[in-house]
């Protein structure tokens, strides 16, 4: 049985973005499991109000930070300005100090840039002339990415990408949802509309419970066959790292939570594995990166649970 | 359980169509032509089957081509026993079975199939070469046979692994290869349908049929000598004794086992060695004159040659020892003396002329003529040659006064005619002459350019004395060898040209490889097995006490192999185990369990596939997830859960 504030959280979502449930509980999954979340996909397909909605409905603050080329890291993290009436610098937080952050269109922006974010990202505090401030509690990332294909982008290295818990694709909605979204209700109206579901101590509540899901001797001995797969086979250009283990681990724990389950299945492993290999895992063969359903579909088969 | 009636998939397909090609194509030499295209397009159907996806042909046209193939091969041979066809038999039968791949018994049934192929190669050769090609098809059969059970690795390390698997087996082999009693005789006890044309000595001689000979350097025998190898010019090896001539060809007229022992006795220092003598077809062993033993299963002809009770038709060692100045035969009968005097009633003129002569002028004093033919050899200044000029009718005449160019066999016929003429008793003696140590590891190789004849001349008080008229007008011949004896331009067998060092060299690591393999591997019988445990302690070693050594150790092994699976058993998650049951009863019903599958996942599935069973399967799983995956499994779910499961008959 799934829990009833859990429930409720993803049917408001459901509601306003139509048709992309899964997708909607990866996302949450990402959250509850602390981690930061990556979205690739073109503009307008939903991005941002799904960064907005999740804000909302979970009782968090909100900020937007469209990433261009010419951003520097003051521009996120905040400034120090001189003020005359004390005659002290003054800090100024950046767009950063918020607990939802929707960092859009990462990519645009210079590494520099980029490295502010995830460092931030990474260490939940940001360091600036010299002094240490905490970000709030919780503290969520979802940053959005043009395929990297497109011009003028500086791609994110592996090592950043790493940072993400999970990447993740929305893509179009089907004919039907989309109809809906066609004929419905405006869709920024229903967010201003939304009461939130939860308060934060709630959910760090709930993010505490997700460490708490049990992951048996055979589960783990699951993981590291999957692991042990990708370092052997001549697929990838190299295997999960320890800490996309623990990532993959993390995500099929909040899968499990999801589900309403105390302990985690080989089927939640599965579930969340595409969004966790997504960024993590090359293929040789250039051709098959396209489709990471696919790639996970493969891998999965190809291991047999311990 | 399950994998066994699984469908084929086309990767497997592909692994059964290489083990099929790698068995048969070795053996399309011994195929006949229609047979080897019957099989090709098998194994074409069988490629287009796994590359298009089509359906495979109805069973019924599967059983017409069975029979059409036994058909054929019975058509050609009137039976389908024997080497030849029974491997035909298997060919069709494996060509075919490629287009009834149904479900993983199939492809197991194939592989097998590939593994009795590889065997059959041994029928026709037993070489390094075909033991290599044996290792690979048996490595693609094996790979065969591990996709059989899993696809999903990719052909190489499906490859690694049949290679690693054979690498393990690799010392249980060795062990039952050194330790498993050893049977007597050759290495295939079949019926031999034919005996392919293998070149050496035949039981005739005529002009030109030893030249022949000459230019083959495929190896008679091998030879490894206990102490020093002899001079070149001793090592004359005895073979078909040819007493009848009918005025152009000289035949062998023998009482086959005259003499169990030698008749004679010994003088001088006698030499030991053991011959390896390479399968002829025929009768007759090789031994350094003058034999003083006779190998195992053999017996002395009338004229001193050793015969064995078998035709050599399998590689055969035996050991012998020689008296080099032993005199044989002092007291001869009279009916081999008159055999070994006997001429046509006409021809050779002018020989017979120049015999009357001497026997006018020494009269009874045999040695006396011996010694005016030899002269007479010499005086006539005749040349040793590969390509003698063709002769006429009075074939002694033409070669001694007109052509005077000859080969060994001109000489000995001229000789021993001579000397009959002349009222000695003289017979030519066809054999093979010197050698060629291999400095690599010491074994003397004679080849069938070594191949000669010379004489063997009665003198009263001496018995039979060894004369070569070859070695009168080309001792080189008899001192070195046949490469220094001929004229220079001469077309010699590629081996005996002298120039090529590197080759020589080459050639020598190559055979005393071969020789070691025949040796060591494909000569290991029971002597040599007895040798070498004795060397490891254990002697005189009979059958009983072997097999029980190896009972012993193999069952140990076993044993400690057989402890080891059952402590991993056991130390399967009793939930699992029942789960596994659990799945082979569904997988009974058609609804396979994937391993990759988690239980949940499956139960959907299969409940989709069962509605009928859809809730009792729903809860099995739920239970063994609990148990499997769950915090804290209770022991009351796991009695649950085997109770669940042995009360479900889907």
């Amino acid at each position: 049985m799934r829990l009833a504030e859990l429930d409720a959280i993803l049917g408001d979502v459901n509601r306003i973005i139509l048709g992309k449930e899964r997708p909607i509980c990866l996302s949450l999954a990402c959250l509850l499991a602390r981690g930061h979340l990556l979205i690739e996909d073109l503009p307008g397909v939903g991005k941002t109000t799904l960064a907005h909605v999740l804000a909302r409905v979970l009782g968090l603050d909100f900020q937007r930070i469209q990433f261009t080329s010419d951003m520097l890291p003051a521009d996120i993290l905040g400034v120090s300005i001189f003020d005359r009436d004390s005659g002290t610098f003054h800090f100024h937080p950046g767009p950063i100090f918020t607990q939802v952050v929707l960092a859009d269109e990462i990519n645009r922006a210079t590494p520099k840039a980029q490295s502010a974010l995830l460092e931030a990202m990474e260490e939940r505090q940001v360091t600036a002339e010299g002094k240490t401030r905490a970000l709030p509690e919780p503290f969520f990332v979802i940053a959005t990415q043009n395929p990297t294909h497109q011009i003028g982008t500086f791609p994110l290295p592996e090592s950043q990408l790493d940072r993400f818990l999970l990447k993740i694709e929305l893509g179009y909605p089907d004919p039907a949802a989309e109809r809906e979204l066609l004929a419905g209700a405006d869709r920024r109206q229903m967010v201003s509309d939304l009461a939130p579901r939860i308060t934060p101590p709630q959910l760090i509540a709930l993010q505490q419970r997700v460490r708490q899901v049990h992951a048996s001797p055979a589960l783990i001995d699951y993981v590291q066959a999957l692991a042990a797969h990708t370092r052997t086979a001549p697929r990838w250009q190299a295997g999960l790292s320890p800490r996309a283990c623990l990532a993959l681990l993390a995500v099929a724990r909040a899968w499990a939570l999801l589900d309403g389950r105390d302990h985690v299945l080989p089927e939640d492993v599965q579930a969340v594995l595409p969004g966790v290999i997504a960024h993590r895992l090359r293929p040789t063969d250039d051709t098959a990166r396209t489709d990471v359903e696919a790639v996970a579909a493969a891998l999965i088969e190809a291991v047999d649970l311990p | 359980m399950a994998r066994s009636n699984r469908p084929v998939s086309s990767r497997q397909g592909w692994w059964l169509l290489a083990t099929a090609l790698a068995a048969s194509l070795p053996l399309t030499q011994h195929l006949p032509l229609w047979l080897s295209l019957a099989a090709g397009t098998a194994f074409a159907w069988r490629a287009a089957l796994t590359w298009r996806q089509w359906h495979l042909p109805p069973r019924w046209l599967v059983v017409l081509l069975v029979i059409a193939g036994t058909a054929g091969v019975f058509l050609q041979y009137r039976t389908i026993l024997g080497r030849t066809p029974g491997i035909e038999l298997l060919v069709v039968f494996l060509a075919l079975k490629l287009l009834e791949l149904r479900t993983a018994r199939d492809t197991v049934a194939t592989a097998l199939l590939g593994y009795f192929l590889v065997l059959g190669q041994f029928l026709f050769t037993q070489t390094i070469p075909t033991a290599l090609l044996a290792c690979l098809t048996v490595l693609i059969t094996t790979a065969a046979l591990l996709a059989a059970g899993d696809d999903r690795p990719k052909p190489w390390q499906q490859l690694r692994r049949a290679a690693l698997m054979l690498a393990q087996a690799l010392p249980f082999m060795l062990l039952l290869f050194v330790l498993f009693p050893r049977v007597q005789g050759p290495l295939w006890g079949i019926p031999q349908d034919r005996f392919a044309a293998v070149s050496g000595l035949s039981d005739t001689m005529s002009p030109g049929s030893i030249a022949q000979l000459s230019q083959s350097d495929a190896i008679a025998f091998r030879v490894q000598f206990k102490d020093t190898v002899p001079a070149q010019s001793r090592l004359y090896w005895r073979g078909p004794v040819m007493p009848l001539f009918d005025g152009r060809s000289w035949r062998v007229a023998q009482t086959l086992g005259a003499y169990p022992a030698v008749p004679y006795a010994g003088l001088g220092a006698p030499v030991d060695y053991e011959v390896t003598l390479e399968p002829h077809g025929k009768f007759w062993l090789f031994a350094l004159e003058m034999p003083a033993t006779l190998p195992p299963d053999s017996a002395l002809t009338s004229d001193y040659q050793p015969i064995a009770r078998q035709a050599v038709r399998s590689r055969l060692r035996y050991t012998q020892q020689a008296w080099p100045e032993a005199i044989a035969g002092v007291s001869e009968s009279s009916g081999i003396l008159r055999d070994a005097l006997a001429l046509p009633k006409d021809g050779n003129p002018r020989t017979r002329a120049i015999s009357a002569a001497w026997r006018a002028q020494h009269g009874d004093d045999g040695a006396a003529i011996l010694a005016a033919a030899e002269n007479l050899f010499r005086r006539q200044l005749l040349i040793y040659t590969l390509n003698p000029p063709l002769l006429g009718t009075d074939i002694v005449d033409e070669f001694l006064f007109d052509t005077k160019r000859g080969f060994c066999e001109h000489f000995a016929a001229a000789f021993v005619f001579a000397l009959r003429a002349a009222g000695v008793p003289a017979r030519v003696v066809a054999g093979y002459q010197g050698g060629e140590v291999n400095p690599v590891d010491g074994y003397l190789v004679v080849r069938q350019y070594d191949a000669h004849a010379w004489a063997e001349a009665w003198i009263a008080g001496r018995g039979w004395v060894r004369v070569d008229p070859t070695a009168i007008s080309a001792p080189t011949r008899i001192s070195s060898n046949l490469a220094n004896a001929v004229p220079v331009g001469e077309e010699l067998p590629f081996l005996t040209r002298g120039n090529l060092a590197w080759l020589k060299e080459l050639r020598y690591r190559l055979d005393a490889v071969t020789n070691g393999w025949n040796q060591w591997v494909l000569g290991y019988n029971p002597q040599r097995q007895r040798d070498l445990l004795a060397s490891l302690g254990l002697n005189e070693p009979d059958w009983r006490s072997m097999t029980a050594v190896l009972s012993v150790l193999g069952g140990t092994v076993m044993l400690a192999l057989t402890g080891w699976i059952l402590r991993n058993r056991l130390r399967v998650d009793p939930a699992l185990a029942a789960w596994r049951r659990f799945t082979a009863r569904l997988a009974r019903r058609g609804v396979a369990w994937q391993a990759w599958e988690g239980p949940q996942a499956f139960a959907e599935r299969a409940a989709r596939q069962a509605p009928l069973h859809a809730e009792r399967i729903r809860e099995i799983a739920a239970l063994y997830a609990r148990l499997r995956y769950g915090a804290a499994p209770r022991p009351s779910d796991l009695i649950r859960l085997k109770a669940e499961i042995a009360a479900f008959k889907p």
